[in-house]
């Protein structure tokens, strides 16, 4: 009798079979995970049947970790310990945090953000990966296995080391991030393909901590973002925080003597400052009351009128950059057809007003603002792994901020500009400044302004062995490199001796590929030879994928390859299915390469086959037309 | 090596059909883009990623005007922006010092509606340049071209400038 097979985690034993992939909404104050079942993007639930899953961390002092509604609950008991809104922190250095006298946390320097808990010294990324973890379990849960991979979403205007960190603590949760998605383009994904929207649209993201504003023109499939920008640290929590000064203000006019909060007062105003807020949004007045640990019993009123007043300011901080990003992509208010609605935050009728007042329209909220983000990355994620080929969707997405390198006098040259078209590579020459100089050191930052002290640090790196020439005479070319995820490569070389040296821009805020692999071993606690089998299994996963895609690659497109050059790949092939059947990993990778390189000319010609079929075929319609 | 023009089946002139440019864009990125290569081979991802960002420069050099022409006359063996050959007409010049003061002016009273008003006469004059264009690409008249090429570029830059302006009135 034949035995059954059973395939791969992750992996379907037909190509044709639906692979399990998710988007998630990485959020400040909630996160979500959604997917695509039976042609429907929906929203994953937990056992209780909330979708929504407060991005609230807690260590406990037995080394448990809760997250969500639980840990929530905890946090005015316990603030030390339960991180909250921790995506404020992703890729930050601890003087990047302005307000921090108003969070509870005992912040530890080191080169980005950690917090000390109970369970040790903790960074946003570990942090961030507990959510992640839920989130996945929550999916393979429902979804019955393995998944292939995620959709992480990220503000627009998140910076190369905030898309790093979010990458990072997605690798730390053993996930496999398919893409890192803007959320204002998710957005427009879930409502463009829902209402079969064409023209242009404007994305109005007002989340917990991060505000982003993107124009996107839909055409036929098609989301091409024609400008983004916002405030990396603007959104809904600081509407909480003015509320909260505000109670403190009030009580310190009422009582003689008042003391500096403690921790679980501090954490225990804010939870009602944000009830509060919620409650204006149908309201009139919201009613504080409250008894702190000093006994000392907080009964406060903010109506409306007041609330507006206090929070305006923060409202027209919006629409600063909505007219920035409207004026990069050279069009008028009047040019809108929608604004769509994103993140809780846009609940708030003042906003809503404000919104309605510069695009002269109401905007939409037909979809959920608070799940539209999730699921735009599910059905993205959906088109990724392949799932829906035949479907035209496909996103153009841009960089939000301008990348560039220091000169002299610590003044920026810009390589990339914003609202440029991902991906996007551009080089630039520089010289030497003096006779004989054999190294170069090289500052990369992101950002607008003219001085490099004004804008992010990214990276720094040094090319050395240039060989010795008078100043001005060596050539050496920056390239950098924006890949489809946002994120930024850069390499440098001497164009005359061919001396090269290259970073992938791991800012300084990052983790390295060494602490990820610690962290993910120790985080598994394996012995060595579990890790050997797990890189042999990955190694045959990917060997056999390969292998496969490149027999189908053949059987479709083989006619673009002579005999020989056929010859030439089933060799390989061979070999690399002879290593298969070994047990060395290092084998089966080198062969796996090996592979890889010999198809790259039928890759090349593929490619070129696909283009002129794709131009054809347009050229077909418009006669059709 | 295709040009830009070959690779989005263009003709070769300044005066293009830009709605076919933008199909054939289009087109291109839907063959080509990264995300439609997400779970293909190493060398698959990166001709992919290799196509699509060249796409990308030859789309928005084409969509230029300024851009374009440059690009046209590079075609030609004419390096328009050229250390060496900066001389502009004095006429031109007196237009740009006149335009640079009025910057400077709304700048200073804080004048972000003079500034969007200079803009659009800009933009009108560059739309202008561009109709001049046309037709001197279509003679050959490639250094009479070169001549509004080097205009249009100092137009945009003029633009660029003043957006930065409002945007610093703004922020």
């Amino acid at each position: 009798m034949a035995l059954l097979q059973i395939s791969e985690p992750g992996q379907s034993p037909s190509p044709h079979q639906h692979k399990l992939a998710v988007g998630i909404d990485l959020g400040t104050t909630n996160s979500l995970v959604a997917t695509v079942r039976s042609g429907m993007a929906t929203v994953l639930q937990d056992a209780h049947g909330h979708a929504l899953l407060p991005s609230v961390v807690r260590y406990l002092p037995n080394g448990q970790v809760t997250v969500g509604h639980d840990a929530q609950a905890q946090q005015s008991q316990d603030p030390t310990n339960t991180i909250v809104s921790v995506k404020r922190f992703m890729g930050r250095a601890l003087e990047d945090i302005t307000d921090r006298a108003h969070i509870p946390y005992k912040f530890v320097n080191r080169t980005q953000v950690a917090i000390e808990t109970c369970a040790g010294v903790k960074n946003p990324i570990e942090i961030s990966a507990e959510i992640l973890r839920v989130l996945k379990e929550r999916a393979e849960k429902a979804l019955g296995g393995e998944l292939v991979g995620a959709v992480i979403t990220v503000p627009a205007y998140f910076d190369d080391a905030q898309r790093q960190a979010t990458k990072d603590a997605a690798k730390l949760a053993g996930l496999h991030v398919l893409r890192l998605l803007n959320e204002p383009t998710a957005a427009a994904v879930a409502y463009g393909l829902d209402n079969a929207a064409e023209g242009t649209y404007a994305i109005y993201d007002l989340g917990g901590g991060t505000f982003d504003i993107s124009i996107l023109r839909l055409t036929k499939g098609v989301f091409e973002v024609l400008a983004t920008s916002g405030d990396a640290a603007l959104g809904g929590d600081d509407f909480d925080h003015r509320i909260y000064c505000w109670v403190l203000d009030q009580i310190r006019q009422n009582s003689e003597s008042f003391n500096p909060l403690n921790e679980a007062d501090t954490r225990l105003l804010l939870t009602k400052a944000r009830q509060a807020k919620e409650w204006l949004t149908d309201n009139y007045e919201a009613q504080i009351v409250c008894r702190l640990s000093t006994g000392l019993l907080v009964d406060v009123t903010l109506n409306v009128a007041q609330f507006n007043e206090l929070t305006q300011t923060l409202v027209n901080k919006t629409l600063s950059p909505t007219r920035k990003a409207l004026r990069d992509a050279g069009l008028e208010a009047t040019d809108i057809k929608g604004v769509v609605l994103v993140g809780g935050a846009t609940r708030m009728p003042h906003v809503r007003h404000a919104v309605a007042d510069f695009f002269q329209q109401e905007p939409l909220t037909n979809l959920d603002p608070d799940k539209v983000v999730a699921l735009g990355a599910a059905i993205q994620a959906n088109a990724l792994v392949g799932n829906k080929r035949d479907e035209d969707l496909l996103l153009l997405d841009v960089t939000p901020l301008s990348l560039g390198i220091e000169t002299m006098g610590g003044l920026t040259e810009k390589i990339i500009p914003r609202n440029s078209t991902l991906p996007v590579a551009r080089a630039q020459e520089f010289t030497t400044y003096k006779d004989g100089q054999t190294a170069m050191s090289f500052h990369v930052v992101q950002g607008e302004r003219e001085l490099v002290s004004d804008n992010r640090s990214l990276a720094r790196f040094d090319l050395r062995g240039i060989p010795p020439m008078p100043a001005g005479a060596a050539r050496i070319r920056i390239t950098f490199q924006v890949d489809a995820d946002g994120l930024l490569s850069v390499s440098a070389r001497e164009q005359t001796s061919g001396v090269e040296a290259h970073v992938m821009v791991k800012p300084s805020y990052g983790l390295s590929e060494a602490e990820i692999a610690h962290m993910l071993s120790s985080s598994y606690n394996a012995a060595s030879a579990d890790k050997e089998a797990r890189a042999l299994a990955e190694a045959k996963v990917e060997a056999n994928g390969l292998i496969s895609s490149i027999q189908s690659a053949l059987q479709t497109d083989g006619d673009l390859l002579t005999d020989a050059e056929k010859q030439q790949i089933n060799a390989r092939i061979t070999t690399l299915q002879a290593s298969i059947h070994g047990a060395s990993s290092d084998v089966i990778r080198a062969d796996t390469d090996a592979l890889n390189r010999a198809t790259e000319a039928f890759a090349a010609r593929r490619m070129d086959a696909s283009v002129k079929r794709a131009l054809a075929g347009k050229n077909l319609d418009s006669i059709e037309l | 090596m295709q040009n830009y023009f070959q690779l989005f089946q263009l003709p070769q002139q300044f005066d293009i059909d830009l709605t076919k440019l933008e199909t054939s864009y289009r087109a291109i990125q839907t063959a080509s883009h990264p995300d439609r290569y997400v779970t293909a081979s190493d060398a698959e991802k990166l001709v992919a990623i290799q196509t699509a960002t060249s796409a990308n420069e030859a789309y928005k050099t084409l969509k230029n005007p300024a851009l374009r022409a440059e690009y046209l006359l590079s075609q030609q063996g004419i390096i328009a922006i050229a250390e060496t050959n900066t001389a502009m007409p004095a006429d031109f010049l007196m237009q740009q010092m006149e335009w640079r003061e009025a910057i400077e002016d709304a700048e200073n009273a804080k004048d972000i509606s003079a500034l969007d008003r200079l803009l659009v006469t800009i933009r009108s004059e560059s739309k202008a340049l561009q109709q001049m264009l046309t037709k001197q690409f279509k003679r050959q008249m490639l250094s009479e071209a070169t001549d509004t090429t080097r205009k249009l570029i100092f137009m945009e830059k003029v633009q660029a400038d003043i957006r930065d302006v409002i945007e610093k009135l703004e922020g």
